[in-house]
């Protein structure tokens, strides 16, 4: 069951399309849920896909065609490196075996403790603040060095 | 009109066309996986790259409209350059299990690529594997061989209605799949096979079970709805292997049902009756067929001569041949006997007599995709006529507006403008709510005859009737009112509703003023056909339901299963009993046989010639595409040598093809139909309009894959989702009414049978109403498909110990 | 969810240094709080939209003016402004839709959202203006998913500016009315094409419609729709401000105004540097601080990847305008300058950028899905040592065979850089298949 709070914010985003075009938000909805639930399972896929009155098949399209979305839980933080060419150039590389050394665990891999999950990211549009990161998704940390991330997981920490 | 040049060839085209259709319309072939005629244009393929003059790019074909003096080369050094190369991209991830494919030798790839493809591959790195999903029991996966080219996505989507395939993933990893590990239960799923291009999507029953070179295919027509959809049927060894649409634009276009596609599995039944038996001390015994019709027809007149010729009934299944059903009117009247019948799924008979002719759909089917505004009275579509729902679907789809007014509150998959959900005994009500709010509106400013008026003094519009009867008059829209494109259709619920009389009148009315189309959609195979002929009582006669009511001495049984195949099980069940002598013709042994004194093993439609006429009228004869099995002989060959058995004069053909001339009267059939097929009632009938009734009433709907004995045979229709034991489904409010939960026992009575149910809750049935299915074993103790049924809880205990008794008095 | 902070505060970006720029898109970079609609005010925002909608300007003559400024789309593909916008049918029964592409992600490409974090008042008021020029109705801003704090800035700067009046019902009191709304992707790069874009609106995958029919006549929702790149709307109010010929006067012939260029890679201050159209290539570099670490240039990649590589001397010589890079082989593309210097190894930046195009093809056509994946695995395989000699012909065969043939640019956008690094860099590669190791980072150690 989607949470009064999922619901209240998906109202929101259906505000921004005409009636008979409830599909439309489902990007935001699944958004929504994920960062709600930490990854979306089926069931959330399904929930989404119910309260939009779409096809699951269609809603499960959309959550398999992005990204950023997740289909497999992520840990309490997914830390989203970006190796694109731009990131590349400044030495993401670097920045990637840090982590991997850092938290023990390869791309795709969560941390024991269940706290980190590593990805690669392709390009994220800040090519000018490489080599860069983005945790769940949201928070954007640029201009990279080791010292920096070992910050920025001290405070996650 | 435009004209163009293709491959220097100068062309006329229409205005919209895309370079394909002018191609495939001059018959110059353009290769293509992803375009289909029926379907959306996705141009994902990119195998129909043409080269257009003035365009740098090679344009694909199918999505590339045409312009005035567009110059197209499909062969030329950069068209076939581009074709190749799409060609060594769709090969380089697709397996190279031709041999073991089921797709062999009628694959669109492997045409295409000995055509465009170069030998060997540069492609050496390592290709992809797709796991396989289980989507049912129709469609096999080997999703490895897919070219993702959408087809069946666009199709389920488009044609069926409801998107349950889609393509999950993106680049090199997307792949078709159902939702999670859901299978995909369209009634039209089986057309994904046929649209595959390569062998993704194959039969599942056919599976590895012939080569597509091996088989000898035959022409034929589907047998199990009024359709008269044309099938290709594939037989390797005198057995059929599997079937397939045949196309025909006017009537199933490209596309087949479920059930007319996999029915055949039915055939092959072990149930097949294979040689003539006779019951010999309550034991069956194989006996020749000589002894047989001796015996069959030496008990007939016997009872016959004692206790005259009324004593015989001889019930007809609908979806026998004209002229079995010809054959078998005649062997009765010959007798003198008039209790002759088809309509064994009827329970109101009050409109015979007041009829000017065979009452059919009232279009053509192909006229329905083009109707505006459309009413649908007291039918399951897709249950009943699950190709047609389709046309209905494009009608939606273009603009149509659909109203209905049924029982069940089931989703057609379509967009519904208004729709009233209501008992039976208030579909009445209804309909006389809409004529008299029709009659009310000015734009019509017609006024209905005193009788109507009078009767329709007492009701009241509710607002969604007078929506419908706005949609139907056309009002408040643009509407071509001179010529309108209305359509108004009653169907399998109201052809067994005991005031079918009345609805079909007020329907007529309602036709009557809105200058409608439309009529009723018979359920079965032949049932116009049937009509037409007048295989019906005679003015002396017995109708099917009378015939059970009061029973007969003697039965002559054409290719039914009484309990599953009458409109009251419980009645058929013990008219059999009763009797002293059944002679079933049969294809199957059956259960509901056991009351039987001699079987008689016929052909299917398989295994014998013969015609059907379908809903809109069409004769279509077909011929035997086996040899009968065993000992089978065609029915119309049986009755013939039980008439000559019999001694009855007149039975002297040979052919079927003689029955039919003499059923045409040698004009010709087209003619014959023309002046037969004729909706309206010779006056209004006995109509009462606000007939209480505060009881339950049952939905006695059939399910689709238990619409006749060989679709009840087929396993792999049997193993759909649509194969769920009969319950006792209800709406919340009565369940609360009648204290009950989802998953309760009940004791459902109607007359004097009674069945024990589980109960389940269903908000697609009206207030009022249990839905019960019929046509199967669970609920044979029941009566009326529509008529009053009464629910006392039960206990499980009890309901198993009652299900012990009722399995043990079967055994 | 209504009530977002009202006023945006925003840091100005500490890289980028403002000399020598033209400020057009970023013009409030100069001031305290770049992006608060305050600061957008006092520095003459939305006088642009108040004239147009009190004054009833006609949509002809705005149409002209921009025609006039030479505004070319700033999305990559340099599609004129004007004419585009003079293709929305004028008379249409029912909605007709404006939208907005900040969905850049193509790898060095990240102007626009410097446009909507920092200056995205005068998006909302170009997107304005462009809605009541073209009637449309409702308005979608599509924001790259991983942005997501920019995401946000955006949407309270939208309703910043319904609360003052200048979006939603009878803006300004007029009887003009347009919604505009923050929509958001998630990670698919394809989305950045228009009708993925517009897919991706109505939710559903981000695949390329076909075209014909082009958004202006079957856009969102099937209805007509308008389709510009966020620095295009952006650059709208100025247009409208100072004329037609003053944006065209900043730029060069067949190429008006300034430019965003995005600098990335090998240079010491990476960031967006906005300048007038034509400015040379090595002005350029020097305001991003020139290569990094003193090191020698190599190439550059003038307009992301889906743009021809360039060789140090040929970029050297070139102006950064449309002509100039299409004289010299390549394109202004979306203006994103990937910059790379003498230690890079073609072979490996050529991999990296092959397995983006493989990871981010939609998968619908057949060439680009089969062969973005036939490409990164031809050079993986190189790049781990077993390549070989005829891979190169198959790769430039490949790529031919994939561009041109496709649903959407994409097929080409894969296409060039393969062709591209093989043309100008061949003896690398034929190094690395001889060798199975890196020429560049042989010579290194
Ligand atoms: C693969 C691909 C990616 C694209 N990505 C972007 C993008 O990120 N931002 C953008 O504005 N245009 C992008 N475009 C171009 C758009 O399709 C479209 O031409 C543009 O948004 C139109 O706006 P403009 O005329 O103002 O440039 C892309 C095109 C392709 C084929
Ligand atoms: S070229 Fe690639 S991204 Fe574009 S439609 Fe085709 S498969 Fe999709
Ligand atoms: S048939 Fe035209 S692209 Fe597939």
């Amino acid at each position: 069951m989607l949470s009064p709070q999922a619901i209240e914010k998906i109202d929101y985003e259906l505000t921004k399309y005409p009636a008979d075009q409830r599909q439309a938000a489902v990007m935001s909805a699944l958004r929504i849920v994920q960062t709600e639930r930490g990854w979306l399972s089926n069931e959330s896929i399904s929930e989404v896909a119910q309260y939009l009155g779409m096809p699951e098949i269609a809603a499960m399209e959309v959550a398999t065609f992005y990204n950023m979305y997740d289909l497999s839980p992520v840990g309490k933080y997914k830390i989203t490196v970006c190796t694109n060419i731009s990131c590349m150039l400044r030495d993401s590389d670097v920045i990637v075996d840090h982590l991997k050394s850092k938290l023990g665990v390869g791309f795709n891999e969560v941390t024991p403790d269940g706290k980190f999950c590593l990805k690669e990211g392709e390009c994220m549009g800040c090519c000018g603040g490489a080599p860069l990161l983005h945790v769940n998704n949201t928070q954007m940390h640029e201009f990279l060095t080791t010292e920096k991330v070992d910050a920025i997981l001290e405070e996650l920490k | 009109m435009l004209n163009i040049e293709i491959d220097g060839k100068e062309l006329e085209v229409e205005h919209g066309s895309t370079i394909i259709d002018a191609a495939d319309k001059a018959g110059i072939a353009i290769p293509r996986f992803c375009y289909h005629p029926k379907l959306s244009v996705a141009a994902n393929c990119r195998m129909c790259l043409v080269q257009v003059e003035k365009f740098n790019k090679p344009l694909p074909a199918c999505a590339t409209p045409v312009a005035d003096g567009m110059k197209i080369f499909t062969r030329s050094k950069s068209a076939i350059e581009a074709q190749k190369s799409v060609m060594e991209f769709l090969l380089i991830n697709h397996p190279l299990d031709c041999p073991i494919c089921d797709q062999g030798g009628e694959c669109d790839l492997q045409d295409i690529a000995v055509a465009y493809g170069t030998s060997g591959s540069r492609y050496t790195e390592e290709k992809r594997v797709v796991f396989n999903k289980n989507i049912g029991p129709l469609v096999s996966t080997d999703m490895t061989r897919c070219i993702q080219c959408t087809r069946c996505v666009r199709f389920l989507q488009e044609v069926g209605g409801i998107m349950e395939l889609g393509m999950v993933g993106r680049g090199e990893h997307a792949e078709i799949t159902a939702y999670v590990d859901k299978s995909v239960n369209s009634e039209l799923s089986g057309n994904i096979i046929d649209l595959c291009p390569v062998g993704a999507l194959t039969s599942k029953p056919f599976r590895y079970s012939a080569r597509s070179w091996e088989l000898t295919r035959r022409p034929s027509i589907a047998p199990h709805d009024s359709l008269g959809s044309h099938i290709e049927v594939h037989v390797k060894d005198n057995k059929v292997m599997r079937v397939l649409p045949r196309e025909k634009e006017s009537i199933n276009e490209c596309w087949l049902s479920d059930r007319d596609r996999f029915s055949y599995e039915g055939l092959n039944s072990p149930d097949r009756l294979k040689v003539p038996m006779i019951k010999h001390r309550g034991n069956w015994v194989e006996t020749d067929w000589k002894t047989a019709l001796e015996f069959a027809a030496g008990q007939i007149k016997d009872i016959t001569n004692e206790h005259g010729a009324d004593a015989l009934g001889v019930l007809v299944s609908p979806n026998s041949t004209m002229e079995e059903g010809y054959l078998a009117k005649k062997l009765a009247n010959s007798l003198g006997c008039g209790n002759v019948d088809y309509r064994l799924r009827q329970t109101d008979f009050r409109l015979d007599g007041k009829r000017l002719g065979t009452p059919w759909m009232g279009c053509n089917i192909q006229e329905i995709e083009s109707l505006d505004r459309i009413l649908i009275i007291g039918s399951n579509l897709r249950n009943e006529h699950p190709l047609l729902a389709q046309r209905f679907r494009k009608a939606v789809a273009n603009g149509a507006q659909l109203s209905i007014i049924s029982p069940l509150d089931n989703n057609p998959l379509m967009d519904i403008a208004h729709k009233v959900i209501v008992r039976p005994n208030d579909m009445v009500n209804v309909l006389g709510q809409i004529l008299k709010a029709m009659s009310g509106l000015q734009k019509l400013s017609l006024s209905l005859p005193r009788s109507l008026t009078d009767l329709l003094a007492e009701i009241k519009v509710r607002p969604n009737t007078q929506a419908i009867a706005e949609s139907m008059a056309g009002h408040g829209k643009d509407y071509d009112l001179i010529s309108p494109k209305v359509g108004i259709f009653l169907g399998n619920m109201a052809l067994s509703d005991p005031r079918f009389t009345e609805m079909y009148s007020m329907a007529e009315a309602i036709g009557g003023i809105s200058g409608a189309k439309g009529g009723i959609l018979p359920a079965a195979a032949n049932s116009t056909g049937m009509h037409l002929m007048g295989v019906m009582p005679s003015s002396n006669g017995m109708h099917a339901r009378a015939m059970l009511e009061v029973p007969r001495k003697a039965y002559l049984l054409l290719n039914i299963e009484p309990e599953l195949d009458c409109q009251h099980a419980a009645l058929a069940k013990a008219a059999m009993e009763k009797s002293e002598c059944v002679v079933a013709l049969t294809a199957f042994k059956s259960q509901a046989l056991e009351n039987a004194d001699v079987l008689l093993p016929i052909a299917p439609f398989t295994e014998t010639s013969g015609t059907f006429m379908s809903m809109e009228g069409r004769v279509q004869s077909f011929t035997a595409v086996t040899r009968p099995l065993g000992e089978c002989r065609p029915a119309w060959k049986v009755l013939r040598v039980l008439a000559n058995t019999l001694g009855l004069q007149g039975f002297d053909f040979e052919t079927s093809e003689q029955v039919k001339d003499a059923i045409f009267a040698g004009d010709k059939p087209s003619a014959v139909v023309w002046r037969s097929l004729n909706n309206n009632l010779r006056e209004l009938v006995e109509i009462q309009v606000n007939i209480k009734h505060d009881g339950l009433q049952r939905i006695g709907e059939v399910p689709q894959y238990e619409s006749d004995p060989i679709v009840r045979r087929s396993a792999p229709l049997q193993k759909t989702k649509y194969n769920i034991k009969p319950m006792a489904r209800m709406c919340a409010t009565q369940l609360t009414e009648l204290g009950l939960i989802d998953g309760d026992y009940v004791l459902a009575k109607q007359d004097k049978g009674s069945a024990v149910l589980r109960v389940k809750l269903d908000n697609h049935v009206a207030k009022g109403c249990v839905r019960v299915a019929a046509a199967h074993e669970d609920t044979i103790g029941l009566g009326d498909l529509m008529g009053d049924i009464t629910i006392e809880k039960t206990s499980p205990d009890q309901a198993t110990t009652r299900e012990a008794i009722a399995r043990e008095a079967r055994l | 969810m209504a009530t977002k902070k009202a006023k945006l505060t925003i840091k100005a970006p500490v890289m980028t240094d403002l000399k020598g720029q033209t400020l057009l898109c970023l013009r409030t970079l100069t001031e305290e709080n770049p992006a608060a609609l305050e600061t957008y005010i006092k520095i003459g925002g939305y006088s642009a939209l108040k004239r147009i909608v009190t004054e009833k300007v006609k949509a002809t003559d705005i149409i002209t003016e921009v025609k006039n400024s030479g505004l070319r789309g700033r999305g990559g593909a340099g599609f004129p402004t004007g004419l585009k916008w003079s293709f929305m049918p004028r008379y249409f029964d029912g909605t007709k839709y404006l939208v907005c592409n900040t969905d850049e992600g193509e790898p060095g490409t990240f102007k626009d959202r410097d446009i909507i974090r920092y200056n995205p008042h005068q998006l909302i008021e170009g997107m304005a203006i462009a809605a009541y020029t073209l009637g449309a109705r409702v308005g979608y801003n599509y924001i790259h998913g991983e942005i997501w704090q920019d995401f946000e800035t955006f949407e309270a700067a939208l309703h910043e500016a319904k609360a003052a009046g200048y979006l939603g019902e009878n803006i300004l009191g007029t009887n003009f009315s347009f919604d505009l709304y923050a929509v958001h992707g998630y990670g698919a790069y394809i989305c950045g094409e228009e009708t993925a874009l517009i897919e991706s609106i109505e939710g559903k995958k981000g695949q390329p419609r076909f075209k014909p029919p082009f958004p202006a006549s079957y856009g969102v929702f099937g209805k007509p729709t308008n389709v510009n790149n966020t620095e295009s709307y952006t650059s709208i109010p100025w247009i409208l401000e100072n004329g037609g010929q003053a944006f065209a006067d900043l730029g060069v012939l067949n190429s008006g105004g300034t430019k965003l260029f995005s600098v990335s890679g090998h240079v010491e201050k990476p960031g967006n540097y906005e300048v007038k159209m034509g400015t040379p290539f090595n002005e350029l570099l020097a305001l991003a601080g020139g290569v990094w670490k003193g090191r020698k240039l190599k190439a550059v990649i003038p307009g992301g990847p889906s743009t021809p590589v360039m060789t140090a001397e040929a970029i050297m010589a070139a102006t950064m305008d449309y002509d100039g890079l299409s004289k010299a082989r390549s394109s202004l593309g979306a203006g994103s300058m990937i910059v790379m210097d003498e230690t890079t190894c073609m072979v490996k930046a050529l991999h990296r950028l092959s397995y983006f195009f493989y990871e981010e093809s939609c998968g619908q056509c057949t060439p680009c899905r089969e062969g973005t994946g036939w490409v990164y695995r031809v050079i993986d395989r190189i790049v781990n040592g077993k390549g070989k000699m005829e891979d190169l012909d198959l790769l430039t065969d490949i790529s031919n065979n994939i561009a041109g043939r496709t649903i959407c640019a994409l097929g080409e956008a894969a296409a060039t850089p393969v062709l591209s690094f093989i043309k100008h860099f061949r003896p690398e590669f034929e190094y690395y298949i001889q060798h199975g190791k890196s020429m560049v980072e042989s010579q290194k150690c």
